[in-house]
């Protein structure tokens, strides 16, 4: 079928069968940030944006965000012009093996843009369906609390 | 300038920080067939018949692959050195399955939906064999025998199911124990686990322009990837090129070697690009940490000094002896020189059953030890009437001071005399007690009602490398611009240690981290490394960085001693300049390497160094923490964790402390709440993250970790380990505390509210 897709403010159109998941879509168009993990929807490592919300793009349907706007890590920035998140998150050490990372990231965007001044608690919330296995999460917490302080700054 | 001891920036953080950097399956080969595994419903079960036609027949399938087929070569899947002391019993397919997931046979196949089907067409007859499901009685007569083939090699008994037996004893642990004024005893079970890397195992082969096997995967040991697939394969290593891209976590499971000869089987069949990737499900039946029953009896005299302790380890391996013998021997080697006594016996035991293969682990065996090790510690502190820190500090081993275990155990084998160097364990001791607030510690006697609190601690060790075994290796060469090629074998598997190694070598060179270009882990690029395991890599591989930084800095002192018409003694390095001490002339390391490319006697500055270690220098460790039980449910919830840790003097102390932070996590999932189900044949039931909890940031208590600086002299730069020991904590720790809160020990895990409630009468 063919579905049409905002991805990362650019216009995208595919060809695909329906019953292909989203995060295939999305790896095969070259958007290598979205990651397996579990593909049960339980580790948030496929994490994108759909229309400013989080959702695992493992237990999604491509055909499901057809007419809807997506975001991947790609679209936050690049290794020339990073978004502050991912400056923080590797000042912060909040990146080990980093396969978590654009789920983090995403999931930490996502609670970013609506909340400028998150607490603990709510970091915590936010990023609670995205596991990693390597940093204990205390450096994540300190990178997005740094963000968050950096991007108040930049208002 | 100083370039190490600060907190560089991860080399590849921000690579990995905006989704760019590639992981084995980011990269996209033309043609490329799916791998598919046709998996054992039976935990042990002789294969008598089995049927491809109709698999070979589907549209799509390109290849079948099982024991009829394949050339059945003992080895094993442990990514270790040669000669790896693990047994021999693992083959590509064999005519017998020896667990509930043991490969039958596989299917490459154009899509991976084609692949999933054509599994489905492969008739397998089976005729079932009683299995051995408990490790306490696998070597019972009249056992079933896992590993009845006459084709493996290197088991121990396989006639009673072990693959692996140790007995040392220094002085005499029983009359020693006799004549003690206090004596305690515990026996407990340790629990199946798994590592849970975010990605799990995957790997791409492909055949290059030259017709030579290329080895993308997620790999921990690269170098022993080539090895052990040019075995299982039988083509010569020169045939084989083995890449390790970004990988997603590995914390030991990844040095397994169980994948990429299949994937280069089928590649070098068919000549076309084949991927292997595991779901969740089938990583939680890859390799798992080895579950164990440890049973510590000790004596102390009335004043707290230890006399005797003897530590008996029943190891469970699985189906196959992957680290059989070795993890089994650090639960004795990495824990029983904490403490200072003349006599000491250490007996392991490693049985074989038909449960999922067993591997290595971060905290590999001495996680499993300390459980009961430190439990008993704090038994014999209350007999003897002394606060459990007390005890320790009369008892731990202290700088100067050396353990007889040290030269009677080591990596499968005798192990190598050494003394303690370094250590700040006393400085961690004392800021751990203020944090917890040790002092208001009350006992378990008067406490009552639904919610109890208890404060438990524990100390710890781990080592630095395998002593006089590891070998790692690094190049180095200097570009015109005055930056630097480093190339090492080293594994960097989210550790940091690209990161750790380039700043090494900026320190030794005298430059900013940022002029070094590092490339790592690439069998035909680098040189060798035993890979990244055993917490060696920033201590073996560091030394390695400096030997070869310390023969660049040589020949950049004679390059600019020419420039500058005096003699090399005269030169100074610092801050990427070239002085003449005699008149303060200055050439940029820029200018020297564009002299030596381009001007005179033009030679390339570059130099290759190695390191292998005589001593393995432990990291140690005082972790304390508060619980607090729910009596009703049997939950604990951890209200503070603490853990101080002397890692020698750290590299990089953001990455140093993030692996304590990691470990700590990692270790009080595994205490609390992960778990496998197995039914009563078994099969493993809940392998998916919905059904077997691993720790997200929510369940994480308030936590704090402190790096305590010591100089360690053998030591890059003073640093020793710090990967592996801080999983070690959680277990006793919070049997400690439990026992604080309820008076109760803990003899089995994990802490999860069924076993909290059986220890209350509950259940």
């Amino acid at each position: 079928m063919k579905i049409k897709i905002v991805i990362n403010n650019e216009f995208k159109e595919f060809n695909v069968p329906c019953d292909t998941k989203l995060i295939d879509l999305l790896r095969d168009a070259g958007y290598k940030s979205v990651k397996r993990g579990c593909s049960t929807g339980d580790c948030g490592a496929c994490a994108v944006i759909l229309d400013g919300k989080l959702v695992n793009s493992c237990i999604l349907y491509a055909a499901q965000t057809d007419g809807h706007a997506l975001i991947t890590l790609e679209g936050l920035g690049d290794i020339n012009s990073p978004h502050i998140l991912s400056k923080t998150f590797a000042a912060a050490g909040a990146v080990q093996c980093g396969f978590c990372t654009p789920g983090m990231i995403l999931a930490s965007y996502a609670l970013l843009i609506n909340n400028k001044k998150p607490s603990k608690e709510e970091i915590a919330e936010a990023l609670s369906g995205n596991l990693c296995r390597c940093t204990g999460y205390e450096k994540i917490e300190q990178a997005v609390l740094k963000a968050a302080e950096e991007m108040r700054k930049g208002e | 300038m100083r370039e190490v001891n600060t907190n560089k920036i991860k080399v590849d953080g921000l690579s990995l920080a905006t989704g760019r950097a590639k992981f084995t399956a980011d990269e996209e080969f033309r043609g490329m067939l799916y791998v598919k595994f046709l998996k054992s419903p039976l935990a042990h079960a002789l294969i008598e018949d089995i049927d491809d036609t109709k698999a070979l027949a589907l549209k799509g399938v390109k290849i079948v692959l099982h024991h009829k087929n394949t050339a059945r070569i003992p080895h094993t899947t442990a990514g270790q050195g040669y000669p790896e002391p693990s047994p021999y019993d693992t083959y590509m397919f064999d005519s017998k399955v020896r667990y509930a997931g043991d490969y039958v046979a596989l299917v490459a196949a154009e899509s991976e939906e084609t692949a999933l089907k054509a599994l489905k067409l492969i008739n397998v007859k089976y005729k079932e064999l009683p299995a051995v499901l408990d490790p306490r009685k696998a070597s019972v007569p009249g056992a079933p025998v896992i590993h009845d083939e006459s084709y493996a090699s290197g088991i121990y008994d396989a006639s009673k199911n072990i693959p692996g037996f140790v007995e040392v004893k220094v002085g005499d642990t029983e009359k020693a124990l006799k004549d003690s004024d206090v004596k305690a005893e515990l026996e407990i079970e340790t629990h199946y686990s798994q590592h849970a890397p975010i990605e799990p195992h995957v790997c791409i082969t492909y055949l290059d322009e030259k017709g030579r096997l290329v080895i993308r995967t997620s790999t921990q040991v690269p170098f022993h990837v080539r090895r052990i697939c040019a075995r299982v394969l039988e083509i010569p290593e020169k045939n084989i090129r083995v890449i390790k891209p970004r990988i997603g976590g590995g914390f030991g499971t990844k040095q397994e070697v169980y994948l990429e000869y299949f994937a280069g089987k089928v590649t070098l069949l068919t000549g076309l690009p084949a991927k292997v990737e595991l779901t969740r499900e089938e990583e939680f039946t890859s390799r798992t940490r080895h579950p164990m029953i440890v049973k510590v009896r000790a004596g102390a005299d009335k004043k707290g000094k230890i006399n005797a302790i003897d530590m008996e380890v029943i190891s469970n391996t699985g189906a196959y002896g992957s680290h059989a013998l070795t993890v089994m021997f650090n639960s004795g080697s990495k824990c029983l020189p904490l403490y200072k006594t003349d006599n000491v016996r250490f007996k392991g035991t490693t049985v074989y059953t038909n449960l999922p293969v067993a591997g290595a682990y971060r905290g590999y065996g001495a996680t499993q030890g300390y459980a009961c090790l430190e439990q008993v510690m704090d038994m014999l502190a209350e007999k003897c009437g002394i606060d459990p820190v007390e005890f320790r500090r009369i008892n731990h081993i202290k700088k100067g001071e050396t353990s007889p275990i040290f030269a009677a155990l080591g990596e499968g084998k005798e192990g190598v005399a050494q003394y303690i160097q370094s250590s700040t364990l006393a400085e961690a001791i004392d800021w751990g007690l203020k944090e917890i607030g040790w002092e208001d510690r009350q006992p378990p006697a008067g406490k009552k009602g639904r919610f109890r609190k208890g404060k438990g601690m524990a100390i710890f060790m781990q080592g630095s490398g395998i002593p006089l075994v590891d070998m790692a290796s690094a190049s180095i060469k200097m570009n015109e611009d005055g930056s630097f090629n480093l190339n090492i074998g080293a594994t960097d598997l989210g550790t940091g240690s690209d990161t750790v190694l380039a700043q090494i070598a900026a320190e030794t060179l005298r430059v900013p981290t940022e002029n070094i270009i590092v490339y790592s882990s690439d069998t035909d690029m680098t040189p060798f490394d035993v890979g990244a395991y055993a917490s060696s890599t920033t201590y073996i591989s560091g030394g390695a960085v400096i030997d070869a930084a310390e023969k660049v800095l040589d020949q950049i002192k004679a390059v600019a001693a020419r420039m500058l018409k005096t003699d090399k003694e005269n030169i100074l390095c610092e801050n990427a300049f070239c002085t003449n001490k005699a008149n303060n002339e200055k050439r940029s390391y820029s200018e020297v390497g564009l002299y030596s490319l381009y001007m005179d006697d033009q030679f390339q500055i570059a130099s290759f160094g190695s390191h292998i270690s005589p001593v393995s220098p432990p990291p140690f460790m005082a972790t304390f923490a508060e619980i607090e039980v729910d009596t009703w449910t049997g939950k604990i919830k951890v209200l503070k964790y603490i853990c101080g840790v002397d890692c020698g003097t750290p590299i990089n102390p953001v990455l140093a402390e993030g692996q304590v932070e990691g470990a700590a996590v990692n270790g009080l999932s595994y205490a609390l709440v992960e778990s496998y189900i197995f039914n009563e044949k078994g099969k493993m039931q809940n392998g998916t993250f919905q059904d077997f909890k691993i720790y997200g940031i929510k369940d994480v208590p308030p936590m704090k970790v402190k790096l305590f600086k010591s100089d360690e002299p053998t030591g890059p730069y003073g640093a020793k380990s710090v990967s592996e020991i801080g999983i070690n904590g959680p277990m006793p720790v919070i049997a400690n505390a439990l026992y604080n809160a309820i008076g109760k020990r803990t003899e089995k895990f994990p802490l999860n509210p069924e076993n909290v409630l059986r220890m209350l009468g509950e259940l």
